[in-house]
């Protein structure tokens, strides 16, 4: 492929990468790779300006005072609502999830501003939710069931101009039965840390929002993803 | 009753025996653990990794005040485990305990310990251990409200230096910090910190690193004299190296000089299985057990260098924590140029974390199956119940 390799920025890693964060970096890196597409991965730290002409930015999870800096830094910088305006595609989990939003609880449950990314306002629920979740995916995105980890206290409530990204199937998500959020090309979901892992076809969806359709992965290449992603399934089954 | 059930825990083949007599017992009665204490001098040794290895070595260096010492050494680190260990031994006069992380401010009100050893703090089991900054907080609070308390603190890590600075007094130990990822923002202010090979301080607020009195140096142990001894310890690794600095440290606290305590700290050869050399089938087999990113990291240190083969082992039943999201935290790439077998109930888990990294693996059943696949040495790298299993299955190595 000529031309421009396709720009992966991680945003903030030193302030949102509690837990395998890093895994969706390098599943979207291999799947593009598996694609003969070229890419450029960076990590952007909070002590830095975020770029503002990458193709895919991501957020990872984070506790409660990382994440109401990142809001702060973020909300300061511009650089990743630029890049959204303009087109760009935004995967958050989790803590990033919640801060693509209008307002999320802050460490002593104090509402604090979001970057408006998405429709969402998050506070905090009575309890912890932590645990493997299943989720079905709005069939308007056209993937498989979601299967993940979630590990958060957060109570989400989508306003109209969001979507929900699926229906909880096992776990808790966005609080009311649904989980995670979309509009456009930006997409959340409490399936924390590597998200991705599990679910190659999120991975795909995200990577097509940005260079257009994929070819499927040869065969030998998803073999133990799919295996992986079967045998959780199975044991989170309801 | 207690002593009953923990043999009876034996016999059944469920453990060391080191818990379920104090979980009896605290049932019996509630203020157990501070009336077992009382009288005695406590040493409390916390962090996210290397509890049970410091706390033997530590052990091992009071060796020479020629008294008894109890001490927890199975890791059995709750409240029960430790209140087994002070009542199985109940005319020490001293006590060595680690202490799980979550109840150190507990345990501390509890046993009034001399000495607080705090190692450091990383990422961990986040589906059922609170969150670090959280966790450097309550520590911080504990260590105020506990005047007459030493705390012996690694100051290269700016979450435990941060939790310690709080206390009436503390030794300083530069015992290095090779994970990182957890500590990129001060703990005081949030803001990026500058780091400078061990140096950290805050850009915006006062936060710094302590000045050390100790200092890791490469194989050598530089006291509190400015006085440099080689380590020369049989426990492998950069990581246990910066263990028995610390030891040395806390164990200065009770009059005990680094010549009086280094043979002793040099004889420890395995802790609770660890480190274990054992032969099966004919070829030598070695143990190391490593729960999270920043202890497999160190662990990777530790290896015999390629081509000597590796079996990783993941589970993730409750105690190893039931989210394998942290395999994705850790580098595979130092693996390169030997062979890696992959096992363990989530071993699917590391085959696709392997994958991304383009490690080749190979999926083995159990650990004989590698064993049967190998001509030489192999190495293991186990989580907490993986690597008990693979202990039970090897005969329960000591």
């Amino acid at each position: 492929m000529i031309g421009r390799p396709l720009r992966l920025v991680w945003v903030y890693p030193d302030l949102l990468s509690t837990y395998g964060d890093r895994g969706n970096l390098l599943v979207l890196v291999r799947r593009a790779r598996l694609r003969g597409i070229v890419t450029d991965a960076i990590g952007v730290n909070s002590d830095q300006p975020v770029p503002r002409d990458g193709s895919i930015y991501l957020m990872g999870g984070g506790e409660d005072l990382p994440q109401i800096l990142a809001a702060r830094r973020l909300r300061a910088d511009g650089g990743l609502a630029a890049a959204a305006a303009a087109g760009a595609v935004v995967f958050a989990v989790c803590a990033g999830y919640q801060l693509l939003g209008t307002e999320f609880a802050g460490d002593g449950g104090q509402p604090v501003p979001g970057l408006g990314l998405l429709d969402i306002r998050s506070g905090r629920g009575e309890r912890r939710s932590v645990g493997e979740i299943l989720a079905d995916v709005d069939p308007a995105l056209g993937i498989p069931r979601l299967t993940g980890f979630e590990n958060h206290q957060g109570v989400t409530q989508l306003g109209p101009g969001a979507r929900p990204l699926s229906r909880v199937v096992r776990g808790v998500g966005n609080g009311d039965g649904t989980e995670g959020a979309f509009a456009g090309r930006v997409l959340g979901t409490y399936l924390h840390g590597p998200a991705l892992v599990r679910n190659p076809a999120l991975a795909d969806l995200l990577l097509s929002w940005a260079v257009g359709p994929l070819w499927p992965v040869a065969e030998q290449y998803e073999n133990w993803a799919r295996r992986l992603r079967d045998e959780r399934l199975a044991a989170a089954a309801p | 009753m207690g002593e009953a059930a923990g043999r009876l825990s034996r016999m059944a083949g469920r453990g060391d025996g080191s818990v379920i007599g104090g979980k009896i017992g605290l049932w019996l009665e509630p203020d157990l653990l501070s009336m077992l204490a009382a009288g005695r001098q406590v040493v409390l040794v916390t962090g996210t990794n290397g509890k049970t290895t410091t706390t033997r070595l530590i052990t091992a260096g009071l060796g020479a005040l020629g008294q008894g010492v109890a001490s927890n050494s199975f890791g059995a680190n709750m409240e029960e485990g430790l209140a087994a260990a002070l009542g199985q031994s109940p005319n020490a006069p001293y006590a060595v305990l680690e202490v799980d992380e979550k109840y150190l401010p507990r345990v501390i009100e509890a046993t009034a310990p001399r000495v607080v050893a705090l190692l450091n703090l990383s990422r961990d089991q986040m589906d059922r251990a609170a969150e670090i900054w959280l966790l450097a907080r309550r520590w911080r609070d504990a260590l105020r409200a506990a005047p007459g308390t030493r705390v012996v603190a690694n100051a290269d890590d700016p979450l435990v230096a941060w939790a310690a600075v709080s206390a009436a007094s503390v030794t300083w130990v530069s015992a290095g910090q090779r994970w990182r990822e957890d500590s990129w923002c001060c703990p005081e202010c949030g803001s990026h910190l500058r780091r400078d090979g061990d140096d950290w301080r805050c850009g915006e607020c006062s936060c710094a690193r302590p000045r050390v009195s100790w200092v890791l140096d490469g194989g050598k142990v530089i006291d509190s004299a400015g006085r440099a001894h080689e380590l020369d310890l049989a426990l492998p690794g950069r990581a246990n190296r910066a263990n028995a600095v610390v030891a040395l440290a806390v164990v200065e606290v009770f009059g005990v000089d680094v010549a009086q305590a280094l043979p002793s700290l040099r004889g420890v050869t395995s802790v609770a299985g660890r480190y274990t050399q054992v032969e099966r089938r004919g070829r030598p087999v070695r143990l190391l057990l490593a729960k999270n990113p920043a202890g497999w990291l160190e662990a990777f240190d530790v290896l015999d260098p390629p081509p000597t083969p590796i079996v990783l082992a993941v589970n993730a039943q409750e105690p190893d924590g039931k989210d394998t999201s942290w395999l994705w935290d850790v580098d595979y790439r130092v693996l390169r140029g030997r062979r890696v077998f992959v096992t363990g109930e989530r071993r699917l888990d590391l085959a696709v974390r392997l994958e991304a990294d383009e490690i080749p693996f190979e999926l083995a059943g159990g650990i004989d199956e590698a064993v049967d696949r190998v001509t030489g040495k192999l190495d293991v790298l186990a989580n907490y119940t993986a690597f008990q299993q693979i202990r039970a299955a090897l005969g329960r190595v000591s």
